[in-house]
């Protein structure tokens, strides 16, 4: 069974057709990306696929069961995570808050152990502290505990962020512009974050990015997109020298 | 130690001023002073479940006290006392001690739920629209009252004083001064439990940043039902205690100007502090009763130097025109409130070695 | 109709400010209240029955006539004192716009406490200054004073709509509801909009005041409490933020209040009309005319 399927997704704003007939593929464990000017609909798809938005027409299959209707935070429970273009993380939280108020879907714990304050209680929130700090841990965020992500670093923002994702053990992680507003050095660092997480976590990546040496270096397969359609799909090396895919970015002078 | 050091202080002190009102050391206008304290901080805290830590525009926390109150009070005169409508006492006034407790309780759920009914529609609206549904839901949840006819209307409703009597028949103690207590700590506990929690700081997440919150695994919907819920019942359980405190219980008590000094008693105290409510709840009741005393004194004073003419006198209005005035200003001058969001412990870093508050 | 004019009229007010400052001014319904007394006094000093007698005596609707513009202009005074005094501040240092709201809240409890501790509570009898005409239409009869204050209401409305929609300034004030930062940065000074929305507002609310005395002549510091609460939520089911709303809102409560005290108890006014409302909105939460504000993610 695939692990995601998107079929024939369109999606329309009013009268402007976002996504048309979008569709894809996903075995499971690929790490791939998603390109294409501004204005393609790449976003549109994620929000669309996080539960955001609910489809014009065409469906998403994940491991076999259909999205439709979900909300968003039904669809992380399914399995699926994401990370957004501008950092969105709980900026007066701390970061290991930012963390543990992720795992909201399997706390585990209702109002009344709340309430008494119980031993099933004082257990949960103990493991869930646990589970919150390995993934610091894993991630080389530890010194940042209990910093409030509105005083660190950009870079180390969007690590946080996505520390936040992974915690959540997803089988398919969506990362939305993760080298949007990073210097080359983060870049450097993020290239070798996300590959050393493809492989340690074994979750299949799906990322949007702008930067071609993020997405050269690390993905597979990438799928380029335009007016809502893709129009070239294939191997870096294919979509590098693909005239469609030129012509989309810079324009038919470029030719 | 240092875990039971907070509880053992509260106790040692409901302790003390219950043996002072027991015999009469401090009358009974300072009594009431302190019970509504409570009763204030009750309100004010869980008004900031809403308005503070998950950051919504509610102006309708009266309304819930009110439900709270009629239920509670019509609970308890309907099975205790003799009433015209009622009827017949259907227990024994001797259980009304023990009933007392559950009565407050039933008055909180009843709000709950009401707190339910006004939450629903909240959900597809966005902002500001909270503050009208909740204005909205206030007025309405008054003109029911006034329509109920049975029940007093407009007129009112009494019969309470019959019930806390009973009480002292029992068992001769300040029994309102006790419950009150209790209930204040109950409620300030159970908030601070609350928001301490993971579970909680899922309404601090939706705070800043409802989106994120609902696709990091929050179900945004159900927390806000919650929050809400939790929020409208302890006004609930503050109404009940009001309404047996004073006896008497009308609608217009429990109107927008009501719901307003809830508004000022948690912005005065910080958006998102517990502390901060808390003792934005006692500054507040202890400024209305001093302004009681303060507003007669200035007339004489600006009498003396003649800036007023002998015909004018300051009357107790002018309560009412300092009060939004001092709001005002404090908006001007420190929007975020005496606390900020931040709690006691976090200005005097100190304190955390004598007590940990769980 | 009559009653839903008056909605309208101040349901306009708050649709302007909002539109133009996403601020409920909360004190709006306050300001009518104010209009309503500055109403009574210019009225009772043209009228030579207060404490300055004039040199030469008018007839009533001469008063009328002048009346309407000098209580128009002092409330839009009140207004745009409250808007200097209260709210440039606080939008100066930028916070959050809850704040604001809640200045706002407390500056309408002022201007209410403040004129019951002024003026006592005795209530100010409003002097007739228009003979009554009743007209009769089969069996509809209609004094002449209601169809002025429909006709005033349709009129502003009309006006608004051309200013809102034709003038530069109308553009400004929308542009203004969408971008705060770019307008100043387009060359249109954004203090002196704001202030134009507020005379605009505040005027309005001056005339519905003056109209309204001459309704229900009889003045008291809350009246403008329930109105103005009831002629927001009439602005907002409208859509908040759009004339067309808040004159359609106005003029719907109006009607939904005649309907509910056909059928029911006069004390059931307020609960049905506000359930009614509670589920209009329920049913298209951004209003009638509204537009939804989507938030990119």
């Amino acid at each position: 069974m695939k692990l995601l399927e998107i079929n024939k997704l369109s999606q329309y704003f009013g009268g402007l057709c976002a996504l048309n007939r979008f569709s894809v593929d996903f075995e499971g464990g690929e790490l791939r990306a998603l390109i294409g000017p501004n204005g393609a609909g790449k976003t549109t798809v994620f929000n669309i696929v996080s539960g955001f938005y609910q489809a014009s027409k065409g469906d998403i299959l994940f491991g076999g069961k259909s999205l439709k209707g979900l909300k968003p935070h039904q669809v992380t429970r399914q399995g699926i995570a994401r990370t957004f273009q501008n950092i969105r993380l709980w900026n007066d939280l701390t970061v290991l808050d930012n963390i543990r108020i992720a795992q909201h879907h399997k706390l585990g714990y209702g109002l009344w152990d709340n309430f008494l304050r119980t031993r099933h209680y004082l257990d949960r929130e103990k493991t869930i502290t646990r589970e919150s700090m390995e993934i610091l841990e894993a991630l080389d965020l530890v010194q940042f505990v209990d910093e409030l992500p509105k005083n660190l670093p950009y870079g180390i923002q969007r690590k946080v962020e996505i520390a936040r994702a992974l915690s959540i053990k997803p089988k398919l992680l969506l990362l939305d512009e993760p080298a949007a507003g990073l210097n080359s050095s983060d870049i450097k660092g993020l290239i070798t974050l996300i590959d050393w997480i493809h492989k340690e976590f074994d979750v299949t990546i799906w990322m949007i990015e702008h930067q071609m040496s993020v997405v050269m270096s690390l993905c597979t397969w990438i799928q380029v997109i335009d007016f809502g359609s893709t129009i070239a799909e294939g191997t870096p090396e294919q979509i590098r020298n693909n005239p469609a895919v030129i012509k989309a970015y810079l324009g038919d002078d470029a030719i | 130690m240092k875990k039971y050091s907070i509880p053992t202080l509260l106790i040692l002190l409901a302790f003390g001023v219950s043996l002072l009102a027991y015999y009469e050391i401090i009358d009974l206008y300072i009594q009431s002073v302190i019970m509504f304290i409570g009763i204030n901080i009750i309100l004010s805290s869980s008004f900031n479940i809403i308005n503070g830590y998950m950051g919504e525009f509610a102006c309708g926390h009266a309304g819930f006290m009110a439900v709270g109150a009629y239920v509670s009070s019509i609970l308890n005169v309907a099975l205790f006392t003799q009433d015209k409508v009622f009827g017949a006492p259907v227990l024994p006034e001797s259980m009304a001690l023990m009933f007392f407790p559950f009565s407050v309780i039933i008055g909180g759920i009843a709000a709950a739920l009401t707190g339910l009914l006004v939450a629903i529609p909240s959900f597809k609206t966005r902002g500001d629209y909270l503050a009208i549904i909740t204005i909205a839901a206030n007025f309405i949840i008054t003109s029911t009252i006034i329509n109920i006819s049975s029940i007093g209307g407009a007129r009112g409703f009494m019969g309470m004083k019959t019930i806390v009597f009973a009480m002292e028949d029992v068992v001769d103690l300040p029994w309102m001064l006790i419950w009150v207590f209790v209930f204040t700590f109950l409620c300030v506990f159970l908030i601070r439990r609350f928001v301490t929690s993971t579970y909680g700081k899922g309404i601090i997440a939706i705070h800043q940043d409802e989106i994120a919150a609902e696709i990091m695994s929050v179900n945004t919907n159900q927390m806000k039902l919650v929050a809400f819920m939790f929020s409208s019942g302890l006004a609930g359980v503050a109404g009940a205690l009001f309404a047996h405190i004073l006896g008497y219980i009308n609608p217009g008590s429990f109107g927008i100007l009501k719901s307003t000094e809830c508004l000022v008693m948690v912005y005065l105290g910080g958006m998102g502090s517990l502390s901060g409510s808390v003792i934005s709840a006692i500054l507040f009741t202890l400024l209305i009763e001093g302004l009681r005393f303060i507003i007669p004194a200035m007339d004489s004073g600006l009498h003396m130097v003649h800036l007023l003419p002998a015909s004018y006198h300051l009357s107790q209005v002018w309560k009412w025109v300092f009060i939004p005035m001092l709001l005002v200003l404090l908006m001007q001058f420190r929007a975020e409130g005496i606390m900020g969001n931040r709690e006691l412990s976090d200005i005097f870093p100190k304190l955390k070695r004598w007590y940990q508050f769980k | 109709m009559q009653w839903g004019s008056f909605y309208s009229l101040i349901a306009l007010g708050y649709t302007l400010v909002y539109g133009v400052l996403l601020l409920i001014n909360f004190a709006h319904g306050d300001i009518f209240m104010v209009g309503a007394y500055i109403s009574f006094f210019v009225t009772a000093v043209l009228l030579g029955s207060y404490t300055v007698g004039l040199p030469f005596a008018l007839s009533g609707t001469m008063v009328l006539a002048l009346a309407v513009p000098l209580t128009m202009i002092l409330t839009a005074f009140v207004g745009v004192m409250l808007e200097r005094i209260a709210y440039r501040p606080l939008r100066r240092k930028g916070v959050n716009r809850l704040y604001v709201v809640i200045t706002a809240l407390m500056c309408g409890l002022i201007l209410e406490n403040g004129n019951l501790a002024l003026l006592g509570a005795s209530r100010k009898s409003f002097p007739e200054i228009l003979e009554k005409v009743v007209y009769s239409v089969g069996s509809f009869s209609m004094t002449n004073l209601k169809l002025l204050v429909i006709f005033s209401a349709i009129l502003v409305f009309v006006i608004l709509q051309i200013i809102v929609t034709r003038t530069k300034i109308g553009m400004a004030m929308r542009a203004i509801s969408y971008d705060k930062f770019a307008v100043p940065l387009m060359g249109i000074p954004i203090d002196t909009i704001i202030v134009f929305t507020f005379i605009l507002g505040s005027s309005l609310a001056g005339l519905a005041g003056l109209l309204f005395a001459m309704s229900y002549p009889v003045l008291d510091p809350f009246m403008g409490s329930l109105i103005g609460w009831k002629a927001f939520i009439a602005a907002v089911v409208g859509g908040i933020g759009d004339i067309r709303g808040a004159f359609v809102g106005g003029f719907l409560l109006g009607f939904i209040e005649i309907l509910v005290m056909a059928v029911f108890p006069s004390t059931f006014r307020d609960l049905i009309a506000f359930s009614i409302l509670l589920i209009i909105l329920s049913m298209k939460p951004t209003g009638i005319f509204g537009v939804a504000r989507t938030t990119k993610i």
